[in-house]
């Protein structure tokens, strides 16, 4: 294993995904512009920044689903940017991931959406996949609901249940996609003590992209900040918010305006105005 | 000028890209159903494509039929020929009207539920996160809707021929009073097992094969909010109606051919 | 949601019907007999002509359909057409000197063959060849014949 370098903070024991000199572009917008990060092994790690700093492209590139158009991706040592198909569906079994939207399968039950990874990656018996099946929606809560359908379910009831969904094959890497956003203050509770319990219990090496500086600094081993493409700060959450940098002080204090402009960029609006009416 | 030609080499690009897309896709897609636990996909399929297109199958099959019954008897009735009542129904509808029809609505009822279906699964990020769990969309999700298409679409032109026939007999025999027996043995003499039955049989699976096919893609590659998915509905029953009705035309004509 | 029992049911009925529908069209439709094989024989014959006649025509005795035209081959050194028949095995045997002849349903019809029984005491056998035989009438040549005789006169 390569030697850690920069804001390990002595905490990790061996990276599992390396990231070096990732470069991603969406038609001109420029995503990543040379990004480099380390994810220890085993440990809560909090990936922030403002909105539109692509911070899901990265867990998609992360994933294999998007594919950067320079720059290295190793996961548990294997590149997921070179990969052959098979490889990297055999890599996925590993890896277990919640959207945003939770994206459970509106055609089966809460418990057959447990179930799907089960069914799909082991030929386990079916008395098996039951226990199992519950004991992930026990860990939830919703053990009781298992026989509803997710239109049935409101909105932080589903993102448990994609949670129960993205462990049950008890992934090696969890990633998080904005696990904080939309959810009403017990259920915000709820999944951080899920994460939190999860990585204690199962060593998972997890990742939790969010804009939430509070919540995500009160779990997390260690923060990147990313803006520009590029990370701006990394360290463990004390050492962030002791940081001199503008940039980070911005975002981890949460300043309308900074380096990271609160207006999209624009003409000025008194030319914009005073132009547009002469024309 | 220039502009023109630019912009009409990229799309012919764009086209032929997506072309390449689609054929790829249903080739994987056609090569990965046979595994454990597909049954039960592929009956859930046949259920959805197959069985809710019954109702419709069937009401417009007795409606073509008596049509055509009392069509044919109006004009053969001049010549005293009544008894052709039968022979012609049966051929016209196992040779065109058949798989066309079927074509068409099965276009309509379950080509169009397929795309909506499958874009809807696109926009809530379903296909993606099954794509992150390491599980293959195209054999989970597109495998299935092929071949139930593939399967139910002979079956559904197979009854729709039956209950469009017993319906033409209705009228012609029942109510305008043609002679039972010269209905049917007119019917057995001219048509012929595989010339009629079976290059119409063949013909409906083509039309299954087209129309699924561009259901699922339309489908795959809706651009995933709700105004894309009106949008790739509608282009699935547009595009498959067409293909339909010029696939006929050429089929007709490779297997009947022989028109000089 | 339908529960999956109901769905396969549903999916069964409809597979059934399905098949059963291919069955109607084969059997009603296109008079597929699976009841061919025992006792079921065939004969051959020559016309002259077989103009309207086709493989799956009518075989009939009396008005009563007793087989199917099952080929219809050309000879070209006689100038011939060979018929071969499917009789249908129930019919018992045919004397050697059965007449067959080519004739129309109706003005319009369907062209089919008449078998008249003979009355010789040898009967045909599976493969013969019926001697007596008289080729469709032509409706083009009869009007042809006509018009020359009326000529003629």
């Amino acid at each position: 294993m390569r030697t850690l370098t920069g804001h390990q903070d002595g905490m990790a024991d061996g990276a599992y995904i390396e990231i070096r000199d990732l470069y991603f572009s969406r038609g001109e917008r420029k995503i990543f512009d040379g990004l480099s990060m380390d994810i220890p092994r085993g440990r809560i790690t909090g990936i922030m920044g403002p909105s539109g700093t692509g911070k899901t492209t990265l867990l998609r590139i992360i994933g294999g689903q998007l594919r950067p158009d320079a720059g290295q991706v190793l996961v548990d040592g294997v590149d997921v940017a070179r990969v052959g198909r098979d490889e990297l569906f055999e890599l996925r079994k590993h890896i277990g991931m919640l959207f945003q939207s939770s994206a459970l399968f509106t055609d089966l039950t809460v418990f057959e959406n447990v179930a799907f990874p089960l069914r799909e990656h082991t030929s386990l018996p079916e008395d098996s996949i039951r226990d199992l099946v519950l004991m992930k929606l026990n860990a939830v809560g919703l053990r009781g609901a298992r026989d509803l359908y997710p239109s049935e379910l409101s909105g932080g009831m589903a993102r448990r249940v994609a949670f129960a969904r993205a462990i049950a094959l008890d992934p090696d890497l969890l990633m998080y996609d904005e696990p904080f956003t939309g959810q009403d203050p017990i259920a915000m509770g709820v999944v951080l003590t899920l994460i939190k319990n999860l990585n204690v219990a199962l060593k998972t090496t997890s990742i939790v992209v969010s804009h939430d500086i509070h919540e995500t600094s009160s779990i997390a081993d260690k923060l990147y900040v990313i803006a520009d493409g590029k990370v701006i700060g990394a360290g463990t959450p004390a050492a962030l918010r002791a940081d001199g940098s503008e940039l980070i002080r911005q975002f981890m204090h949460g300043r309308p305006d900074g380096p990271v402009p609160f207006h999209y960029p624009a003409v000025d609006l008194e030319s914009e105005l005073v132009g547009g009416r002469a024309a | 000028m220039i502009d023109f030609l630019q912009r009409l080499g990229a799309r012919t690009l764009e086209r032929m890209s997506n072309l390449g897309r689609a054929s790829i896709m249903w080739a994987t897609a056609l090569w990965g159903l046979p595994r454990r636990g597909d049954y039960a996909l592929l009956i859930r399929q046949i259920y959805s494509i197959g069985v809710l297109s019954l109702v419709i199958i069937v009401l417009s099959g007795f409606s073509i039929g008596a049509v055509i019954a009392l069509q044919f008897y109006t004009q053969l009735a001049r010549f005293g020929a009544e008894d052709a009542v039968g022979l012609g129904l049966a051929l016209v509808l196992l040779r065109e009207l058949g798989p066309v029809v079927t074509g068409l609505l099965f276009a309509g009822r379950a080509g169009s539920a397929i795309t909506a279906e499958i874009g809807l699964m696109k926009s809530t990020e379903q296909l993606s996160i099954m794509e992150m769990m390491g599980v293959d969309p195209l054999r989970r999700i597109v495998a299935p809707r092929l071949w139930a298409g593939l399967l139910c679409m002979p079956l559904l032109t197979a009854i729709f021929n039956v209950v469009a026939i017993y319906g033409g007999m209705v009228v012609a025999v029942e109510w305008l009073g043609a002679d039972p027996g010269g209905f049917w043995s007119g019917m057995q003499d001219a048509v012929e097992l595989w010339e009629d039955l079976g290059k119409g049989t063949i013909k409906s699976v083509v039309f299954a094969l087209v129309i699924t096919w561009i259901a699922v893609f339309q489908g795959y590659d809706t651009v995933p909010t709700a105004e894309g998915i009106g949008r790739a509905t509608t282009r699935t029953v547009v595009m498959s109606s067409v293909m339909v009705l010029a696939l006929d035309f050429i089929l007709t004509l490779g297997m009947y051919g022989d028109f000089e | 949601m339908i529960r999956m029992r109901t769905v396969e049911i549903s999916v069964g009925a409809f597979v059934l019907a399905g098949v059963l529908a291919f069955v109607v069209l084969m059997v009603q439709v296109s008079g597929v007999s699976f009841t061919r094989e025992e006792g079921n024989y065939r004969l051959y014959a020559t016309f002259s002509d077989v103009a309207g006649l086709r493989v799956r025509s009518k075989v009939s005795m009396a008005g009563v359909t007793i087989g199917r035209v099952t080929a219809i081959t050309v000879d070209p050194a006689y100038g011939q057409a060979t018929v071969e028949m499917q009789i249908i095995g129930s019919t018992g045997e045919l004397p050697v000197d059965t007449g067959a002849r080519i004739l129309t349903e109706g003005l319009l019809g369907a062209r089919y063959i008449s078998l008249m029984p003979g009355a010789d005491d040898e009967m045909l056998a599976d493969g013969d060849y019926i001697e007596d035989t008289q080729g469709a009438l032509v409706l083009e040549n009869l009007i042809g014949d006509f018009v020359t005789r009326l000529g003629g006169s």
